[in-house]
């Protein structure tokens, strides 16, 4: 495991309102089913994120990145840096 | 030997459509990922060669995490496609790519196929094909698979590679894919760990890199000794602190890098990221913080309304009339020239045409409900429903994509059950599949519609839509009740695919309504009308088969009035509905056609078989919604248990869920009738 420090440019992906953008710099977390899926849908380095709105219950966020929408729960946005 | 093109891409992107339109066939299609789950083959209609396509489940990456990608996987490896035909989204090529960059690293023949061209020209987005070919090295061909364009072309093009390309090695853009450092430590495992593996290799380049990867499935199936897996462990750790990431992030992160680089100079797109498209005007309504689950509720509730309400009671008395009146007179006026028997009579009418034709008169409701249904998956809704429902459904620890199987299960419970597939975590399947047969279906249906005209004529969509809740309301205290027991468990995850909101074709409705409502047709005509034939046997003789005068003395009365005191504490004794209620196993609405046979048949020679009527003599308002209750919540029908113990893979769990559910459904049949007695109702 790779300890990550949030320096003060960077965020998670959780704490960016609806409508500010950022740009991915790293995905946490252990190897495995949850993070291969995000990395698949395009969660990697560099890519661009724009976050669309909430649901309706505040959880989950609906965010746009490479080109189409996805969504993803609070607790896994927590652990997407961006800056 | 016929040439093999399979379809691969990734889920929503027009795979099923594409399938239809080359083989002629009408395959389920819908709006939302995850609409295939099964392999499915068909003959190229549209070219004179010899060619079968293969049509397979959506996937998004070639890893061994789902069991969609697994399946796909080893189709593409075992059966060895002559062309793989990905399809790719042209309004989302970015990602799409991410998996046809694996396809062309895995060294098959690949050919792309750049579908709903439509859109992106309705975007104005500019596509440069020439770039992408360049990029690729593969053909590309641009597609609207909706509307069949380009598609000869497309089978041209395949046809080609197949007759002309020599199996590829290895693929030449391994290279240009990765940087340098993966690429070297691809051909170390290569050169070094590949030639002493006991199997031989078909793919060395493609191995070496998954085992790089530390794909698990690989290292299996070739039996990778401990000495190599370590060995490659030295030069996953060594990539791992370069980049500071662990191997497969590194691995992912490459393969985006050059997908991103492709498109940046192949696309260009006129609308900003942060632009508003009709999609998302639309989700500020249906998404709404305050309208979304109102909402949902109206629209089933319109659905019902439009099932049940004028217009679905309309088609009731039509085929009635047809069926019960014209038919059943005209038929018995014939037998009776012929001078056929008198039980003949009495079988034909009474148990054939009174059974089928009692349950038969619901499947234009039946196909209504299918059709609105249809709309729900074809616009793109079902994924909406999910991200809006989530939050909720997590209090049950389950994930908003379980919605979607609830969805599909107001229409059948079969199809429902399978779509659990695309749920990863396999005590989340388990779960989803234990609720979904409280989502009321369509057989269940004939039941209602039945016993509102009978007990409820003036409130039939109230009682209809209040049952349909109590389905809702039960799986929700038993989700809530079997996570905290039997299926404890983390959360399950939740990242999905939002699909834009698309209009419905009315060829992909019909095809909808129909592949769903045939059944009920087809059922009606084999093991409904198999058992009526039995049912109306076994209430007309006795145990030293003697035609009985009253059904009560019959074999069916003996084996109804057995059973009939499990029934009594729920408010319905009678004999007629404990046989009715098994034979609801066969399928649910046949208890509506057993009711048919067992209360019709007495006046059925005399050409009035009022089944309503009958009904009123047996059941008041309050037993007959305890047995409404009760045919809602109790045991699936066959098919259902057929697919459950299929998808469940244990007759264990298959028996639980059974179990359960029969045992849910006496007791809140039980509360129903004795609550509703003590409250002072009958
Ligand atoms: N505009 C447009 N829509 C299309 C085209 N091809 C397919 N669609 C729509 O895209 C949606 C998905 O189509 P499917 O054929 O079910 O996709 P699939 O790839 O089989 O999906 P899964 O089985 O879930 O993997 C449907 O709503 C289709 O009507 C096209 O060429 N243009
Ligand atoms: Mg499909």
């Amino acid at each position: 495991m790779i300890l990550w420090e949030v320096s003060d440019l960077e965020r998670t992906l959780k704490e960016l309102k609806t409508g500010e953008k950022g740009v991915i710099i790293k995905v946490l977390g252990e190897k495995g089913a949850v993070k291969k899926r995000l990395m698949d849908m395009g969660m990697t380095s560099g890519a661009e994120v724009l976050v669309r709105k909430a649901a309706p219950l505040g959880d989950p966020i609906e965010i746009n990145i490479r080109g189409y929408e996805l969504t993803l729960r609070k607790a896994e946005a927590q652990n997407i840096i961006i800056k | 030997m016929p040439l093999k093109f399979a379809l691969v891409g990734n889920p929503n992107c027009g795979k099923t459509t594409l399938f239809n339109e080359i083989t002629g066939s009408t395959q389920y299609v819908g709006n939302w990922p995850g609409v295939t789950i099964e392999k499915r083959e068909g003959k190229a209609k549209k070219i004179q060669e010899d060619v079968l396509i293969i049509d397979l489940p959506g996937i998004y990456s070639l890893s061994p995490y789902s069991m969609e990608e697994i399946i796909a996987r080893d189709y593409i490896i075992n059966e060895m496609p002559d062309v793989v035909i990905n399809i790719v989204d042209g309004t989302n090529i970015e990602r799409n790519f991410y998996l046809t960059i694996q396809l062309i690293e895995l060294g098959v023949n690949v050919v792309v196929a750049l579908n709903m061209m439509d859109a992106v020209e309705a975007k104005g987005d500019k596509i440069d094909l020439k770039i992408l070919e360049g990029s690729l090295k593969v053909p590309v061909v641009p597609i609207t698979a909706s509307k069949g364009k380009g598609v000869t072309e497309l089978l041209e093009k395949a046809l080609n590679v197949a007759q002309t390309a020599a199996a590829a090695g290895g693929s030449p853009l391994l290279q240009e894919i990765h940087n340098e450092s993966i690429v070297a430590s691809i051909e170390e495992i290569e050169n070094r760990i590949i030639p002493t593996l006991e199997s031989k290799v078909q793919n060395p380049r493609w191995t070496s890199l998954k085992l790089l990867e530390g794909d698990e499935k690989v290292q299996e199936a070739l039996k990778v000794s401990v000495e190599s897996l370590n060995q490659i462990k030295v030069y996953q750790e060594d990539l791992e602190k370069k980049f500071d990431m662990d191997i497969e992030t590194i691995v992912a992160d490459s393969r985006y890098r050059f997908t991103t680089d492709v498109t940046r100079k192949a696309v260009k797109k006129k609308a900003q990221a942060s632009d508003l498209t009709i999609s998302d005007k639309i989700d500020k309504v249906v998404t709404n913080r305050v309208l979304a689950i109102p909402l949902f509720l109206a629209m089933m509730f319109g659905i019902f309304s439009v099932t049940f309400g004028t217009v679905g009671s309309s088609t009731i008395d039509f085929v009635d009339g047809l069926v019960n009146d014209t038919i059943a007179t005209f038929v018995l006026s014939l037998l009776e020239g012929a001078g056929a028997a008198v039980w003949l009579q009495d079988l034909i009418v009474g148990g054939i045409i009174g059974g089928l034709g009692s349950m038969l008169v619901f499947v234009p409701q039946i196909m209504i409900l299918f059709f609105f249904l249809a709309i729900l998956e074809d616009t793109g809704y079902m994924a909406r429903a999910a991200f809006v429902m989530d939050r909720l459904l997590r209090k049950l620890g389950l994930s908003g994509k379980s919605f979607i199987p609830m969805l599909i299960g107001f229409g059948c419970t079969v199809p429902a059950v399978m779509s659990t597939r695309t749920l990863e975590n396999e005590k989340d399947r388990r779960l989803t599949i234990m609720l979904v047969p409280f989502m009321s279906c369509g057989a269940r249906l004939p039941v209602y519609a039945l016993y509102t005209a009978a007990f409820f004529a003036n409130n039939q969509t109230m009682v209809v839509f209040s049952l349909y809740l109590l389905g809702i309301a039960v799986a929700v205290l038993s989700g809530v009740f079997l996570k905290k027991t039997i299926l404890k468990g983390e959360v399950a995850p939740f990242v999905m695919e939002l699909p834009p909101y698309r209009i419905p074709t009315f060829k992909g409705l019909m095809i909808h309504m129909w592949d769903r409502g045939k059944g009920f047709v087809k059922k009606a005509g084999t093991i409904i009308f198999a058992a009526a034939v039995v049912i109306w046997f076994l209430q007309y003789f006795n145990f030293s088969f003697q035609a009985v005068s009253e059904p009560a003395d019959s074999i069916l009365g003996a084996i109804g009035n057995a059973i009939a005191p499990v029934f009594a504490p729920l408010g319905f004794g009678d004999w007629q509905s404990a046989v009715a209620l098994l034979t609801g196993f066969i399928a649910k609405e046949a208890v509506v056609s057993t009711m048919g046979i067992l209360h019709g048949v007495a006046e059925a020679t005399e050409s009035s078989t009022d089944l309503i009527t009958a009904l009123r003599t047996v059941f008041t308002p309050l037993t007959a919604y305890a047995f409404m209750a009760f045919s809602l919540l109790y045991l699936p029908c066959m098919a259902a248990f057929a697919t459950i113990k299929r998808e469940m893979n244990s007759w264990k769990w298959t028996l639980i869920t059974v179990g359960y559910s029969t045992g849910i459904a006496w007791v809140v049949a039980f509360l129903i009738f004795q609550g509703g007695k003590m409250m002072g109702f009958n």
